[in-house]
């Protein structure tokens, strides 16, 4: 009978959530108590919304706890290892029986998180344990060549991950038809999307599959040099990385002729991006590899003709590259089977916002969002209500409630006016006033171009003064008709993807919530209650008891009353800071 | 005047490599918490790299800081998912607490205040990160209660 595991999660949410001290209490209650187990690392597992997680594995079955905090510890460990009896108030998941947390994982297809969260992401062992490097030494041991790798992975239908969607076999096929000395093969890791996650838990959780996909691209095409450019801000994954490198070298996983492939010399190393959105764009982001801003440049020469030092280049992003050991693994028909005519396989999100489960889900293209917000996200925080989810970043756009049917797939999606992008859905319920949302991804991109194009650099600001103005109350007739007239000419003269979807999140929210654009401009009125400006405070009497405390912090002496009597706001000399509202402890403050 | 010969590990390992540009600034970054004016000048003079590139590329990424920073960087995150969940009181309240303006630095040198695009924890917003640490599901006195507590520790080890 093999040994009880207790495996703890101890990702970067997990660590933020406290995983790391959920760890030491159970290794010093291991240690004092002289308890027989394996205590293990792991990576996340997508559930985010119930961190930290410790698995325990025992020979009765699997069971995944959720909201471990060090103080439950002892319980876990004394009750479930010690006397054998599982505490079902904690679990969120098992396979013995259904908890009200199954439907966040019954309906995910993992192919790209196949291992994450069921592996210690610093073992090469235990990722090959789990079939990893079985479809490297394939290819080597049955000598297929790198045109039959090329067609399988064109025949598996698999779009670019990243946010693009181009078909990646034939980007592959692109630059394996250019012959040249050095070709170069890079992973976009640069993930700068707010709200996106994925690839970070897999270059955390499963770093091996990033570089497996990685060599049997470089293989493929030609390649001889391999880069990772991956974001500053995930210090984590750049260690794994790594420590994964390191690992692949000492396997002849990398280096010259690689697993007896005559000829077939290639290696990785990682480069750190510096806190650039832009460089997430390929021109942009071989400009910063080679030392400089990170300016985008013009296409064609498209990268697979010449990208890094004028040579041929494949850019893949991470979660691409991750489907590629097994797609040749299981063949690209088990790949095609999932997903829709035109979007094959499945897509990893990033569900976070006002959601009851926020997490990484990985589900087939076709699903709706109706299911991926309800079923697998439980819904909206505190029951309020759906008004829509933010889709592909700020490339992206607003999708509202009565569109919730739609199907998950790169058409589909585009066809309502936002993207898939790289897979960030936020979700935002009532309290959300669009046109807040809209200035925000303004002022992101507005922030993050690069200054090359005038349209982009000029335009994105003039758009984001009209957008402050129409928050603060002083929108004008004709400011909607403004901003749709400079986000097509934005569009229409930006070199790079940033400018040319920089409007995208305007133009959804002027489509799909034009009512809340006309509220803020012509009656002055925020209907989500969020344009501060736009609020009108008034003291509620039914709950002031008069203890002083917003008179005297109000900064404009805007508030009369004495002790123990109830406080009036004088509106003529109220500047709408919110400082009463945030300061009353009765909630006696009303919005309007 | 920084000690400018802590730059000359980063120069022997870099010199004359390919695309060195950037790993040279995070690295004399990272000796320094931020680029003084002569490491500028003393990378250009070891490397052959031009002044007016460096700066350029400097000026442009968001991560090189030209000024001297807090022995805590807190940064505070706006990503989508943080600014749904009120990201900006925590900004605000930290402000209030420690008397200074994002970018700034506090008069003792303990803390600098940013604010960054996205951490990506968004499952836990808000979220803000000390030196290697995240905090998430904040409120802003939480944040101020963590910053304080940070403050104590400080001046116990100082007055050991």
């Amino acid at each position: 009978m093999s040994k009880t595991q207790v495996i703890v999660g101890l990702g970067s949410c997990g660590v933020a959530a406290g995983a790391g001290k959920t760890y030491e209490k159970i290794k010093a209650l291991q240690e004092a108590e002289n308890l027989d187990f394996m205590l293990k690392k792991t990576s996340c597992v997508g559930m985010c919304f119930c961190e930290p997680l410790v698995e325990i594995v025992d020979s009765s079955g699997t069971y995944l706890y959720g909201g471990i905090d060090e103080n439950k510890v002892f319980d876990i460990i004394n009750k479930h290892v010690v006397q054998g009896s599982p505490v079902k108030e904690y679990l969120v998941h098992t396979d013995l029986f259904k908890t009200p947390e199954n439907e966040f994982l019954d309906d995910q297809v993992k192919i790209v998180l196949r291992n994450c969260g069921h592996m210690d992401p610093e073992s090469i062992e235990e990722y090959e344990a789990r079939q990893g490097y079985a479809a490297l030494r394939q290819i080597a041991g049955e000598k297929i060549s790198s045109e039959t790798v090329i067609q399988k992975i064109l025949d598996s239908g698999i779009r670019g991950r990243g946010g693009g969607g181009f078909p990646t076999g034939m980007k592959w096929r692109f630059a394996a038809n250019n012959p040249s000395d050095e070709k170069f093969i890079i992973c976009n890791a640069d993930e700068g999307d707010p709200g996106a996650f994925m690839d970070r838990s897999v270059l955390e959780g499963d770093p091996h599959s990033v570089l497996e996909g990685m060599i049997i691209g470089a293989y493929a095409i030609g390649a001889t040099d391999g880069v990772i450019y991956c974001r500053a801000e995930y210090p984590l994954a750049i260690k794994r990385l790594n420590i994964a490198i390191d690992q692949a070298r000492e396997n002849q996983y990398l280096g010259k002729n690689i697993l007896g492939i005559e000829n077939f010399n290639f290696d990785i190393h990682i480069k750190e991006g510096a806190g650039a959105f832009v460089c997430g764009e390929e021109t942009a982001l071989i400009a910063s590899v080679e030392g400089e801003r990170g300016m985008p440049r013009k296409r064609p020469p498209f990268p697979a003709a010449s990208g890094l030092w004028r040579k041929p280049t494949n850019i893949n992003n991470v979660e691409t590259f991750a489907n590629i050991p097994w797609i040749i693994i299981n063949g690209p028909e088990a790949y095609a089977k999932y997903g829709t005519e035109k979007s094959k396989g499945t897509k990893v999100f990033a569900l976070a916002g006002k959601i009851k489960r926020s997490g990484l889900v990985e589900v087939p293209m076709g699903i709706t969002i109706r299911d991926v917000i309800f079923k697998l996200g439980g819904g909206i925080q505190d029951d309020k209500k759906f008004k829509a989810v933010q889709m592909g970043g700020p490339s992206g756009g607003c999708i509202p409630e009565y569109l919730a049917d739609t199907i998950v797939d790169y058409d589909s999606v585009n066809a309502t006016g936002a993207i898939m992008g790289s897979g960030g859905m936020v979700v935002m319920d009532e309290t959300t006033c669009m046109i807040d949302v809209a200035k925000f991804f303004l002022d992101f991109t507005q922030k993050e171009s690069c200054g090359k194009c005038t349209f982009c650099r000029i335009g994105t600001k003039r758009m984001l003064e009209i957008l402050i103005r129409i928050t603060e109350g002083e929108g004008r007739d004709g400011d909607i008709e403004l901003l749709e007239e400079l986000a097509y000419q934005i569009k229409d003269t930006s070199l790079c993807g940033l400018g040319q979807t920089a409007p995208n999140p305007v133009l959804t929210t002027i489509r799909y919530f034009r009512d809340e654009y006309e509220a803020h401009i012509y009656h002055k009125k925020c209907p989500a209650k969020v344009c501060k400006k736009l609020l009108t405070y008034e003291v509620d009497t039914e709950k002031c008891t008069g203890c002083t405390v917003c008179a005297k912090n109000c900064p404009t002496n805007a508030i009369d009353g004495d002790r123990k009597q109830i406080h009036f706001i004088r509106q003529e000399d109220c500047i709408r800071c919110g400082e009463c509202y945030s300061r009353c402890k009765f909630d006696a403050i009303k919005l309007f | 005047m920084p000690d400018l010969s802590l730059l000359d590990p980063l120069i022997r390992k870099y010199k004359g490599r390919k695309g060195n540009m950037i790993p040279l600034l995070q690295g004399a970054q990272n000796i320094y918490g931020y680029i003084p004016k002569e490491a500028f000048e003393k990378l250009s003079q070891d490397t052959g790299l031009s002044l007016s590139e460096m700066y350029g590329v400097a000026t442009f990424y968001a991560q090189f800081r030209m000024n001297p920073v807090g022995k805590h960087i807190i940064k505070v995150c706006h990503g989508t998912a943080c600014h749904v969940q009120n990201a900006n009181s925590i900004t605000d309240a930290i402000q209030d607490a420690l008397k200074i303006k994002d970018t700034e630095t506090t008069e003792d040198r303990l803390f600098t205040l940013e604010s960054v695009a996205c951490l990506g924890c968004c499952s836990l917003a808000p979220v803000m990160m000390i030196g290697d640490d995240t905090y998430g599901k904040l409120t802003g006195k939480a944040a101020v209660k963590i910053i304080k507590e940070i403050r104590i520790r400080e001046s116990q080890n100082d007055e050991k």
